[in-house]
């Protein structure tokens, strides 16, 4: 492998003091240069502002949860109030914020990057999919102002068809409609994987995160319809009284879960395979080492999504299903288990003989390790059947999704903000705050969700309003983690958002990273992502942070 | 402060203990695995430094070997824990022949359960201790989940269906009852005590319950009061098939398909009868009683039409197996 093609420094030459390099930002100014945008890079943007707005949202309605559960009275809100916040908190960060966070925010940004091209394959239908997210997003706000929704998120039948006195249509109309914008983001990736990537970018050369994102974009584009038809039939039946669901309309309740869980369950995926891209670029680029097993780490992501999409009856063992098929589905997510096992222990051996330096990004990745091997081995817990008739539906299911979507997506979304943000900005956060932050946000986040696993043992059940007093020490624990995490993010937003205008300016490539973003594209690229005339051309693998030795004896090395 | 945070709820059931070894063994594993994976991120993390003297990173394209070796090991532990958990969970799901037969009604936001000698009690449940104890349930509006925690199992309360679960308790005390399928606004209210009596207390409990009827007598005298009987007679040109002895046996069906007569069949001719008529009778004559009959109702002439005859039908297995 030659690496003549690739010379960053020849165009890397400080940045700083040119001034007034044309970048996507400052490319064009005014509220109508973002709006009719079609650039993918101001997209990003755009859904960035957007989904912390969503974030902030969700994660105040899980703060006021968490001062409720502070005493085992429910002494604070009322217990349709506090069945609101639980179902509102879990509408939002799911649907307009976990399933966009990474794909439309990361994913926007570098997938054309990464591929080396200009744009995504469908700019237009792009900016589109972020109208749809915010006309859905506006009738979730709406919804939440004019008295919310108090089904849970997961619109269980009968209750949200027929016994709900709160508005389950409205909910379902704004879930409904973007359900379209992650079709359309899914889209767009495929076909922009599929066609767009520059000469020399083989399948093997793509950076994992292209796996991901093209994993991702898979579930989306198979699982969604399937959502939006189940939401459809539950609009009917509670608008038109058409039998579906309801036994007293003839319907079948467990019919509901069947359909429901089988997105939802994939969508699980939707929302931490992003995750695990980002977090295979970030490993590479702090220990400066090729990826260790590239080939297992990418197929693992579509062994993920595909058996994904057989293991859903796993959330319906006490439900009434038949017990056989009970079995087979406790049978099928054992083996779902086993790809996201290989990725941690693919990590985890990059680490070797390479140099590890610890900067924020690398401390995100690191926590995600740690946290979703615990979210994903208690995973396991919950689909051992024997098990599960006792810890379903307890503080135990809360803790592991929990590890695994906070623990895992949100740290690596963190991370990978951390990681990018140079490029997408221009400017660097400041690296000491940032480091502190992320302690903080690991030891709230272990304080906030840890207790959950013991309640959940003890039995105590999910979206309680109140409870036994002997469940009240560990409660107070994970109230008192919440706050914890909470400052860790608020810490986080406010020196991102001092960066922009007081960061250090920073050079093309900070972190001395492999990849086309990073020595081809400017910090913040230009509209067209690379510099104009330049032809990209791929002439090595990804991660080529080091090179093949004469003798070879890389195999073996590993073994030791 | 220990003492106030036990890891586990009481094991006051058979099935308690053999769930919390699988538990503990999950735990070690998984204990395993995360230490394992943190010492690991440690040790590389230090010993590798970027700016340890001469830091070079080595090619390593990865290992097909330790690939099979962290997919065998993980795939071999999955499998024992998928086996003992469904081994546990079939235990869980089949009550054994002699336990004695409850009915439980869930509705917004109470337990209404009754006792097998026909006692009825709300909220609570009394039972004896070292007797297999078999629920059957239903809804009367939106799913519940019937959970006691220090008996380690639970089971949703579905409308229209009846789903089943038992435990026999083995520990004398008073244990939380759960409602752990979230039901509407006041889900967290919908709990209740399932105290465990010494077999004597337990007919001491009977004995001041009130003399009520057993739901098999209740069930008889629905049979008339309801009119069922009308048609339902062993007469020659009765209207509908007559029910002496045939519970827990095979019907043949005008679309030529055979029916086990169970609950779930019952209730569905009772609330649906068109749907699956008995052959050679006329499809539609019967009405529906839908809206006219409760659920306790329909559970009590269950359990009436599973002694209706039995003497007749000695054969017929009476307590049948509509449960699984």
């Amino acid at each position: 492998m030659s690496s003549t093609v690739l010379s960053p420094s020849a165009k890397a030459s400080p940045s700083s003091p040119e001034g007034e390099r044309k970048t996507f930002l400052n490319a064009d100014y005014g509220w109508k240069s973002w709006l009719f945008t079609v650039d993918h890079k101001r997209i990003a943007v755009l859904y960035l502002i957007s989904i912390m707005v969503f974030f902030l949202i969700g994660g105040t309605f899980a703060l006021l949860m968490r001062a409720e559960l502070l005493t085992a009275k429910g002494d604070l809100f009322e217990a349709e109030t506090y069945n609101k916040l639980f179902t509102m908190h879990g509408v939002v960060m799911i649907f307009f914020f976990l399933v966009p966070s990474i794909p439309a925010v990361l994913g926007n940004f570098l997938v054309p990057i990464m591929v080396g091209t200009k744009d995504l394959a469908f700019p237009k239908i792009n900016l589109l999919s972020w109208y749809i997210y915010i006309v859905g997003g506006a009738a979730t706000l709406f919804v939440a102002i004019t008295g919310g929704i108090d089904t849970g998120w997961t619109f269980y039948a009968p209750y949200s068809s027929t016994y709900a006195n709160t508005n389950v249509a409205g909910t379902a109309v704004a879930v409904f409609i973007t359900g379209f914008s992650s079709i359309l983001t899914g889209l767009n990736f495929i076909v922009t994987i599929h066609k767009m990537r520059a000469p020399g970018m083989t399948w093997f050369r793509m950076p994992l995160f292209l796996w991901a994102q093209y994993a991702t974009s898979l579930i989306m584009v198979l699982g969604t319809p399937v959502l939006a038809i189940t939401i459809v039939l539950l609009g009917l039946e509670r608008v038109f009284h058409i039998g579906i669901f309801d036994p007293a309309l003839g319907g079948d309740p467990v019919l509901f879960q069947h359909l429901f869980w089988f997105y939802s369950h994939p969508a699980v995926y939707i929302m931490i395979l992003p995750g695990m891209g980002v977090i295979s670029e970030i490993i590479a680029c702090f220990s400066k080492k090729r990826m260790f097993g590239y080939h297992f780490i990418a197929f693992s992501s579509l062994a993920i999504a595909i058996f994904g999409f057989v293991v859903w009856g796993h959330h319906m063992f006490v439900s009434g299903q038949s017990a056989y098929a009970s079995f087979v589905f406790s049978f099928l997510t054992m083996l779902v288990a086993i790809p996201s096992a290989v990725k941690v222990f693919n990590w985890t051996a990059t680490l070797y003989k390479g140099q590890v330096s610890l900067e924020t990004p690398m401390l995100y990745a690191l926590g995600f390790i740690g946290l979703f091997t615990i979210g994903g081995l208690t995973g396991v817990f919950l689909a051992v059947m024997g098990l599960d008739r006792h810890v379903h539906d307890t503080y135990f299911v809360v803790a592991h999704f929990h590890y695994v979507m906070v623990g895992g997506m949100v740290m690596a979304f963190m991370g990978g903000m951390h990681f990018w943000w140079s490029k997408m900005f221009g400017r660097k956060y400041p690296e000491w705050i940032a480091q502190f932050s992320s302690v903080v946000v690991f030891v709230g986040f272990n304080f906030t969700f840890f207790p959950q696993f013991l309640l959940g043992y003890m039995g105590m059940p999910r979206r309680y309003h109140q409870y036994n007093a002997e469940f009240e020490v560990l409660n107070v624990l994970s109230s008192a983690g919440a706050s914890i995490l909470g400052t860790g993010f608020l810490m986080t937003i406010c020196y991102f958002i001092w960066s922009l205008k007081w960061g250090q300016v920073a050079e093309r490539n900070p972190w001395g990273a492999k990849g086309l973003e990073w020595e081809r594209a400017p910090s913040p690229p230009p509209t067209f992502n690379f510099e104009d005339g330049e032809r990209i051309v791929v002439t090595e693998d990804a991660y080529a942070y080091t090179h093949e030795e004469p003798h070879g004896g890389s195999l073996q090395e590993a073994r030791k | 402060m220990w003492k106030d945070l036990p890891l586990h709820p009481e094991q006051a059931s058979t099935l308690a203990q053999p769930v919390d070894l699988l538990y503990l063994f999950l735990v070690a594993v998984s204990a395993f695995f995360a230490l394992l994976i943190s010492v690991l991120i440690v040790v590389f993390t230090a010993k590798y430094r970027k700016d340890r003297p001469n830091a070079t990173s080595a090619h390593i394209e990865g290992s097909t070997l330790l690939e099979i070796v962290w997919t065998g090991i993980p795939l071999g532990l999955t499998m024992i824990m998928f086996g003992w958990g469904a081994v546990l969970f079939f235990q869980q799901a089949r009550p054994p022949a002699n336990a004695l037969e409850f009915t439980v009604t869930g509705k917004q936001w109470m337990w209404k359960a009754q006792h097998p000698t026909g006692q009825r009690e709300i909220n609570d449940l009394h039972i004896p201790i070292g007797v297999p104890c078999r629920l059957t349930m239903t809804s009367e509006d939106v799913i519940h989940s019937y959970f006691i925690p220090a008996f380690r199992t639970k089971q949703d309360v579905v409308p229209g269906r009846y789903s089943q679960m038992w435990f026999e308790a083995n520990k004398l005390g008073t244990y939380d009852l759960f409602c752990a399928e979230y039901c509407g606004t006041k889900h967290s209210q919908m709990i209740g005590k399932v105290t465990v009596l010494s077999q004597k207390d337990y007919e001491v409990w009977l004995a001041g319950g009130g003399s009520s009827e057993t739901p098999a007598q209740a069930g008889e005298r629905l049979f008339s009061a309801l009119r069922c009987i009308t048609c339902h007679n062993n007469t020659a040109g009765a209207r509908g098939p007559d029910l002496a002895g045939k519970f827990g046996t095979e019907a043949l069906l005008t679309s030529g398909a055979k029916v086990m007569i169970d609950a779930e069949y019952v209730r569905e001719s009772i609330l649906n009868p068109a749907a699956k008529t008995v052959n050679g009778f006329q499809v539609g004559l019967m009405p529906t009683y839908q809206g006219q009959v409760k659920e306790d109702d329909i559970l009590a002439l269950i359990a009436y039409l599973k002694t209706f005859g039995a003497a007749k039908a000695a054969a017929s297995p009476a307590t049948g197996n509509a449960a699984k």
